[in-house]
């Protein structure tokens, strides 16, 4: 699905990532870990395409093809789609048009026709329950006045209606009380298939109970300090990041 | 350069009644001596009405016919059952009219008022309008050479159910003319009204309105009152709005302005009694080398007043835009709570907007504030939108109507606010969607 190699990007002159290399396949579920400031939702951002990052070298292959040569709606239209951390509120337009225009689009750009109002009203609809939300948030303006755990649902909204091919989900469990986490992990369940993929990147191994993952890799510095399977993330619960970050000094060297 | 409106006032028989010829003359008198206003005038500071004065527009040409209803289909926002005053190049089309008796309201053109309703106008035509300012000699002009409008009469305690549409086309031959439309709103002590009055053009030339609209709001009294500048591109505009209200009384205006060349529009409210609320908002959106001014001036005399006022506009290309919005609140007006904003979002490196927020208080309690904002598209709500798969002039599009809808989304009246909704999305994204 997706492969990334030595992937090293800067924000303000400041390397943030420094050298990443990951693959995801097809059907997988990978976790991305690490304490604040290692780097996570960098990454989660630059595979999005975020303008405000500069990637200075490495490569990025998304199903084939030169992802880090895509333009953000390119992405997206090519099935990559990222769950916000800070879901972005737009005052003025409603979550139904936003939603259609989005899905329309990547209709388009997959040769199939677009739907109308009320046929995607009947797609919408069936979604919503997924996410444990009320219909009437449709009329809405894009996550304005919603509460944190509604605008992280309504990221999940926005995946289950587009389901897209590689999903990366940026820290959504923050801010999540136990119920919310619970019902944005089982909506994430439900759209596991064994032709997309997930990327989980969090901070803490909670979310990694309900969204079990295939392999865990903790993030250091900007750097891949180990991988792993499930069981990484409980033993990171367990002994916190510093066990890693001490490691990776001897990892980081002997790498070098 | 004043000599064009004293040739046409000096060869006009001067229509209405006598009191009326007296007050026309004091009108002309002013302008003359005062003159075309320039930009040394504050109130004209960023807007120099110099094309105007050196066009010398001759009075309009009456339309040769040939406008059917099919022509207004535009303009109705699928409402044909609103009463509605149809002029064409300044003059009354009883043809394209819809006039049913209702109860309790008078609605009529100026011309049939003068002999229909003479004690109503001498009671009110031309007192809200102050012809001695001279930054005000548009509408010393108009008051002048004022010669069709409309009259608009609600009775006590009554309330208007549907709006009443003033609608003032200008055709092709309106070309190097110009307009003094007039409309008089007298809303008595507890009733309500709402009036849409609406600037257009079939087909475009360059031409002159010149408006003024007056009302006396009485006690208690409601008025809502939508204007809607969509004159030809090449057309001059000035239109001026004069309310007076009395206590316990609400003015509602909205300004809507996406036409003409140079533009000029005053929105004046003075609130005579205690228990008044205002609220002024207005939508203007330019583009090529347009101009439009918007001056707005709130009055509070009494005290627990209210007045709200949201001005938002969006310049593209070389367009220019003017806010000047002054808020007086005079001694006698304590426990006033006035809130005044004005946002502009700039669409090109070359749109320019001088915008100027203004607060005069001379009560020492009272709760008022001003801002003004001028920006461009918020990049965060870009790259989130980007992210979905929405391309990026799409995306762009899309931010930019969002921008001007939280001003539309206070008109309570949907065929309009749809309406508006529908022409403003087209604007930006040439389709048509829910």
């Amino acid at each position: 699905m997706i492969q990334i190699h030595d992937l090293h990007a800067s924000v303000g002159g400041k390397e943030i990532l420094r050298g990443i290399s990951l693959e995801i396949g097809p059907g997988q579920v990978h976790a991305l870990m690490g304490p604040n400031g290692s780097g996570k939702s960098t990454l989660a951002q630059v595979l999005a395409g975020h303008p405000g990052y500069e990637v200075t070298s490495g490569t990025v292959t998304y199903r084939g093809k030169d992802l880090l040569e895509m333009e953000p709606e390119e992405r997206a239209q090519a099935g990559v789609f990222l769950a916000f951390q800070y879901p972005v509120e737009i005052p003025g337009v409603s979550n139904a048009y936003f939603l259609r225009s989005a899905y329309n689009e990547i209709r388009k750009a997959r040769g199939e026709s677009e739907a109308d109002p009320l046929e995607f009203l009947d797609i919408v609809e069936g979604r919503l329950k997924l996410v444990d939300l009320d219909d009437s948030m449709l009329n809405r303006s894009v996550n304005a006045g919603f509460s944190g755990g509604e605008k992280k649902r309504n990221e999940i909204l926005q995946l289950a209606v587009l389901d897209p091919l590689l999903a990366i989900l940026d820290e959504t469990d923050s801010g999540l009380d136990i119920d919310a986490l619970r019902t944005v992990a089982d909506g994430v369940n439900k759209l596991r298939r064994k032709d997309n993929a997930f990327l989980v990147v969090t901070h803490y191994q909670r979310l990694l109970n309900y969204i079990v993952p295939d392999r865990v890799h903790v993030l250091v510095d900007g750097r891949i300090a180990r991988s792993g399977g499930k069981e990484l993330a409980l033993e990171l619960e367990e002994r916190g990041y510093d066990w890693v970050t001490a490691e990776q000094g001897v990892g980081g060297a002997a790498l070098t | 350069m004043s000599t064009a409106f004293a040739e046409q006032f000096g060869t006009t028989r001067p229509e209405g009644p006598a009191w009326l010829a007296a007050v026309r003359e004091r009108a002309m008198a002013s302008f003359q001596a005062a003159g075309f206003p320039t930009t040394k005038n504050e109130d004209w500071h960023f807007t120099n009405p110099s094309p105007i004065a050196e066009a010398t527009f001759e009075p309009m040409r009456p339309p040769r016919g040939g406008l059917t209803t099919d022509h207004l289909t535009p303009w109705l926002f699928g409402e044909t059952a609103w009463p509605r005053l149809v002029f064409v190049n300044g003059r009354f089309s009883p043809a394209l009219s819809r006039v049913d008796v209702i109860d309790g309201i008078t609605v009529m053109s100026l011309a049939v008022a003068y002999r229909e309703e003479p004690s109503l106008l001498e009671r009110h035509l031309t007192r809200q309008v102050d012809t001695e300012d001279p930054a005000q000699v548009f509408g010393a002009i108009n008051t002048a050479l004022m010669h069709d409008g409309a009259v608009i009469h609600v009775q006590k305690g009554v309330s208007a159910k549907a709006p009443i549409h003033l609608l003032f086309l200008s055709d092709a031959d309106a070309a190097g003319g110009s307009s003094q439309p007039r409309v008089l709103i007298v809303a008595e002590p507890g009733s309500q009204a709402t009036v849409i009055e609406q600037y257009a053009a079939v087909g475009g030339s360059r031409y002159l309105t010149n408006a003024v609209t007056e009302a006396w709001v009485g006690d208690g009294a409601t008025l809502n009152h939508f204007r809607l500048q969509q004159e030809a591109r090449d057309a001059f505009h000035v239109g001026t709005t004069v309310v007076r209200q009395e206590r316990d009384s609400h003015f509602v205006s909205f300004s809507f302005a996406t036409g003409a060349d140079l533009s000029r529009i005053n929105v004046y409210a003075g609130l005579h009694g205690p228990g008044c609320g205002a609220t002024l908002n207005g939508l203007y959106m330019l583009g090529g080398s347009q101009h439009c001014d918007h001056q707005t001036r709130i009055v509070h005399f009494e005290p627990n007043c209210y007045s709200r006022e949201l001005y938002k506009g969006v310049l593209d290309d070389a367009s220019h835009g003017v806010f000047n919005g002054k808020v007086y609140v005079h001694p006698a007006a304590q426990k006033t709570d006035g809130k005044q904003t004005n946002n502009t979002l700039l669409l090109s490196e070359r749109a320019r907007i001088d915008t100027k927020p203004q607060l005069e208080i001379f009560a020492d309690d009272v709760k008022c504030t001003h801002g003004a904002t001028v920006g461009r598209i918020d990049e965060t709500a870009l790259f989130y939108m980007k992210s979905r798969g929405i391309p990026n002039n799409e995306a762009r599009k899309l931010l930019t109507y969002a921008f001007a809808a939280e001003v539309l989304e206070t008109i309570p009246i949907d065929a309009l606010r749809e309406g508006l909704e529908r022409l403003t999305l087209e604007r930006f994204t040439g389709t048509v969607n829910s």
